[in-house]
């Protein structure tokens, strides 16, 4: 074997450290192949080798849960024998040079995540995050990716249901995108490691598509560095997507799992087969020979390394018993796919791969899956916060009519209908809400359960205060989740920062774990998995730390489901929930006073605990005519959403004794605004007062107008036009 | 045709989504289910065919180009020719103008992105297998969700089939009204679905499968599958 020049392992991302680390493990140098494999297991993309130490200190056990983190994806029981497997990841690094194929290869990475569970996928939800759309990039990666996520999630059968997509200057550099999918699977035929129970003997089957050159070096070149200027040069590690093909491996995979025929089953993403492989083996407790020349290639001439670690996309590896290989090719044919025996599993832990007839790389699989370096990186807090006024004390004395016309044309409040109207929210037929609502609602065939789902998170918050960021972040996706009537179960999350190299960064990320590791203890949603995205920063720009939750409710009827637009005129209009002089990171603050400033609402999570509690015990006894989560624009944009998706006007008195901008605009948490038919009014005002959730009547449903009582009137068409109109005119349309 | 009951089939090809959807529709109307397979030419002797929503074999080419050629068209031309009922669903509805068997072309949107919305749609005739319980000028509430939905044809054609009753739905406002605020897509006279000069073919853009249910979408597609399994029944 050749012994490797020194500089080509930090070409592949590994350290010197790192590479000492893997001489011992061999007991010799590597080479090129072994070193390859290495450089891409060992990245910070698949090892979590900086982040570990932190995601550990999340809860993770819960009644309900199935499978933790660790695995494809986290599963949750919901009862009638139906498990929910759902998980988040990012798409970020590639989606900034190559925004059509960088989102769309997301979806398909995380469908096939889905699958590998054994679980048929039935939702995804996009989180996206950009600069700002005055500027002509931002707007082409923001068509580019919603393109990419419509073009590959519509041509798959799975229907998108929502997400959210936040604007700010530090994502000009760096957008963040991130995907959820949600899948369902018999509690009985989930795919974990447990249940895999692989044999000696058995066969490593890769089906799908052939194997290329696209998305060489995936994981290391483009998820594990920053993205610097001439990144555009890093086009070819950005993997082509082939929604067809993703379709048909849903349908393959999906036959032979209910046909009993795998002993496992692995999706191939990031390092490619290197990881599948390795994985494969290492969960089994067996080594395994992999033959390079079995793998259908796209063209002649791809050396060892490549194949072991191209990233092509739409392939699965499926472990196979000797006895049942016929049925699983016959499965793979069925579906127009190629098959191909790869590796067999053998006893011990090497891994040994020939090409050519020669052996090129033996090494450990569970030193390449398991082993990995896990570092305790320094910490530096950030003063960002401390240095910066409270807007709140910022004297207002402009238009309060004017000041919700700019709030709710700002992009980050303003109809999305623009992004959501590209994605197939139908196909299913159990999509019972999607993008209007705070929460999506997916039905669980054959049952009465839906399933609520929300992703959220609060990037300026986060630069204010990581901790608060985080875990506000995790009590808005409850609030959204709870408003639709469910109960809060568990999350997934995508964890969005800068460069884990610089201690203020990993300062954020520390802080903000600790914060998304309170706030899910106090409401009892443990954390399933999820997925770290660092090195979003170029030159000496990073993004906000942001934390994004993906929120799994669950509502055990669907059909009592709570709207969020006002149901019908003459309802009683409800503010749940105390309203603070909080402006700090408000949209407010940004928008109209133009400062991104002070300190994130405080968050008390007992308080948070008993609205979520409440929200849910009062739609369970279908005492809610409608509800709303109380956040982004605070009070007024609230209630004019409500007005917008119904078409029912409203007069309000703007309760306490705030000056009014502070009280229309603030975003003080744990509140939540509902409309309830009069003579359930009381009932309401007792169930709140028991649970010592702050209640007030504020006014009533109905009309075309729109009255702030002493403050400012409008109309609901008004306002309509405003929210509607926003997004389109940013991208150049005619509205 | 015996039973009562009419037997629908649903073509599932490869890269078919919305066929789950449909065969689901057909059995909440009264129907019963069948699944047919894009390899197999029988079409085992049902009452009603549909052509699914979806990307048949990705659609990479031209929407529907390679469905054409599939086994199964062999049965579905041979059941239209003898009459039986033909409903084409947005991708099914692609596939019948790639396969001669409906008039006209569906191109890229207008806007060049994939549009999914609820839209009205005008009934133009009932003069068709689907629409037989309906009264022209009556508005129906049905989703759509396409990239490639916009209705063509030369001006002699439109003007055909204008002339001789062809279009079956048009793009409205929840009036009635047709114009071009409501098109969602920029079809010609806003048309959205045309039938074959027997009548017994129909095509549409928009999703009836996806308006069958209240508690997930709008109720717009029941008559149409009322209709159709009423036609079915009565073997047209």
């Amino acid at each position: 074997m050749a012994v490797v020049e020194q500089a080509l392992h930090r070409a592949l991302g590994l350290t010197d450290d790192e590479l000492e680390r893997i001489v011992r493990t061999l007991g010799r140098e590597p080479n090129r192949n072994e070193l390859a494999m290495y450089g891409a297991m060992w990245s910070e993309h698949c090892s979590y080798k900086s982040s570990k130490i932190h995601l550990r200190t999340l809860p993770s056990e819960g009644s309900a849960v199935l499978v933790g983190p660790g695995q494809d994806a986290g599963a949750v029981d919901v009862g009638d024998g139906v498990a929910v497997v759902f998980k988040m990841e990012s798409h970020s690094h590639p989606s900034a040079i190559e925004p059509y194929q960088g989102a769309a290869t997301g979806v398909g990475g995380i469908v096939r995540d889905i699958i590998s569970m054994g679980a048929r996928p039935v939702a995804l939800m996009d989180p996206l995050m950009f600069g700002p759309l005055t500027d002509e990039r931002n707007r082409w990666l923001l068509g580019g990716v919603v393109a990419g996520i419509g073009g590959y999630g519509n041509c798959i059968g799975v229907p998108t249901v929502g997400g959210e997509i936040h604007f700010a200057e530090p994502h000009s550099a760096n957008p963040s995108i991130n995907v959820m999918c949600v899948g369902i699977a018999p509690t009985q035929g989930l795919m974990t490691s447990a249940s895999h129970i692989a044999h000696e003997g058995s066969s490593l089957v890769l089906f799908g598509a052939s194997t290329g050159r696209d998305g060489i070096g995936g994981a290391s070149v483009l998820a594990s560095a920053t993205l610097e200027d001439g990144s555009e040069g890093s086009r070819p590690s950005v993997q082509i997507g082939d929604p067809f093909a993703g379709k048909l491996l849903i349908e393959a995979s999906l036959e032979m799992i209910e046909a009993g025929l795998l002993e496992g089953l692995q999706d191939l993403g990031a390092a490619g087969i290197s990881c599948a492989v390795s994985e494969s083996a290492s969960r089994a407790r067996m080594g395994a020979d992999l033959d390079l020349d079995a793998v259908p290639l796209r063209e002649r001439g791809l050396e060892a390394f490549e194949i072991l670690t191209s990233e092509s996309q739409e392939r699965m590896l499926a472990v196979v018993a000797p006895e049942r290989l016929a049925d699983v090719r016959a499965v793979s044919e069925k579906w127009g796919l190629a098959s191909a025996v790869i590796a067999t599993l053998v006893p011990g832990d090497m891994l040994t791969i020939r090409h050519e007839g020669k052996i090129v790389a033996q090494l450990s699989a569970s030193s390449l899956a398991d082993d990995g370096p896990e570092y305790e990186r320094p910490l530096a807090p950030d003063d960002v916060a401390e240095t910066v006024d409270d807007p709140a004390f910022i004297p207002f004395e402009g238009d309060l009519h004017e000041a919700l016309a700019a709030v709710l044309s700002s992009p980050n409040v303003a109809s999305k209908r623009w992004v959501f109207e590209q994605y197939d929210s139908f196909v299913q037929g159990q999509t019972v809400a999607a993008a209007r609502s705070d929460a999506a609602v997916i039905r669980v065939p054959g049952t009465l359960k839906g399933l609520a789902l929300s992703s959220d998170g609060k990037g300026r918050f986060g630069h204010l205060d990581p901790y608060l960021g985080a875990a506000h972040a995790v009590a808005e996706a409850a609030r959204n989740v709870a408003v639709t009537g469910a109960r809060p179960l568990a999350i997934t999350n995508c964890m969005n920062f800068g460069s884990p190299e610089r201690p203020v960064v990993m300062w954020q990320f520390a802080e903000a774990i600790r914060g998304m590791r309170d706030a899910c203890l106090a409401l009892d949603t443990p954390v399933t998995g999820g997925n770290v995205s660092f090195y979003n920063e170029s030159g000496d720009s990073a993004i906000w730390p942001t934390p994004v939750v993906g929120m799994l409710g669950l509502l055990e009827d669907y059909r009592l489901r709570v709207p969020t637009g006002f149901a019908r005129a003459g309802l009683s209009i409800c503010v749940l929930g105390e309203t603070f002089a909080e402006l700090g990171g408000s949209e407010f603050a940004d928008v109209v006073l133009g400062v991104i400033s002070g300190r994130p609402p405080a968050l008390e999570l007992e308080r948070e605990r008993a609205l979520v509690d409440l929200l849910h015990e009062a739609a369970s006894g279908d005492l809610l005519a409608s509800a709303h989560d109380c956040s982004d624009g605070g009070l007024a944009v609230t209630l004019a959403e409500q007005a917008i998706l119904s078409g029912h006007g409203f007069v309000v008195t703007v309760p306490g004794d705030l000056p009014p901008h502070v009280a229309l605009f603030s975003e003080s948490a744990s509140r939540a605004v509902v409309a309830v038919a009069a003579e359930r009014l009381e009932e309401l005002g007792d169930m709140a007062a028991a649970r010592g959730v702050p209640f007030a009547m504020v006014g009533e449903t109905g009309g075309p107008r729109v009255v702030f009582d002493g403050l400012f009137e409008t109309t609901v068409d008004e306002l309509r036009d405003v929210y509607e109109s926003a997004i389109p005119r940013l991208m150049g349309e005619d509205v | 045709m015996t039973s009562g009951i009419p037997r629908v089939g649903v073509i599932t090809f490869p890269g078919s989504l919305d066929d789950r959807d449909a065969l689901r529709a057909v059995e909440t109307m009264g129907g019963e289910p069948v699944a047919l397979w894009h390899a197999d030419p029988d079409i085992h002797g049902v009452d009603a065919v549909i052509l699914p929503g979806g990307f048949s074999y990705g659609d990479y080419l031209r929407t529907g180009a390679i469905a054409r050629f599939a086994r199964v068209m062999d049965g579905v031309r041979a059941f239209a020719e003898r009459g039986g009922p033909v409903l084409g669903i947005c991708n099914g509805f692609q596939v019948l103008c790639e396969s001669g068997l409906l008039p006209g072309a569906l191109i890229r949107n207008r806007s060049l992105r994939f549009v999914c919305r609820e839209v009205h749609l005008r009934v133009e005739t009932s003069q068709t297998p689907v629409t037989t319980d309906l009264t022209p000028g009556e508005v129906l509430d049905i989703p759509v969700k396409h990239g490639e939905g916009q209705y063509v044809g030369d001006v002699d054609e439109l003007a055909r089939l204008e002339g001789e009753g062809q279009v079956v739905f048009r793009y409205c406002a929840p009036d009635g009204t047709i114009d071009a605020a409501h098109n969602p897509n920029g079809s010609a006279n806003g048309i959205a679905g045309v039938r074959n000069a027997d009548g017994n073919v129909v095509g549409l853009m928009p999703h009836p499968e996806h308006a069958v249910d209240p508690d997930v979408g709008p109720t717009g597609g029941q008559s149409l599958f009322a209709s159709l399994l009423t036609q079915a029944l009565a073997g047209v």
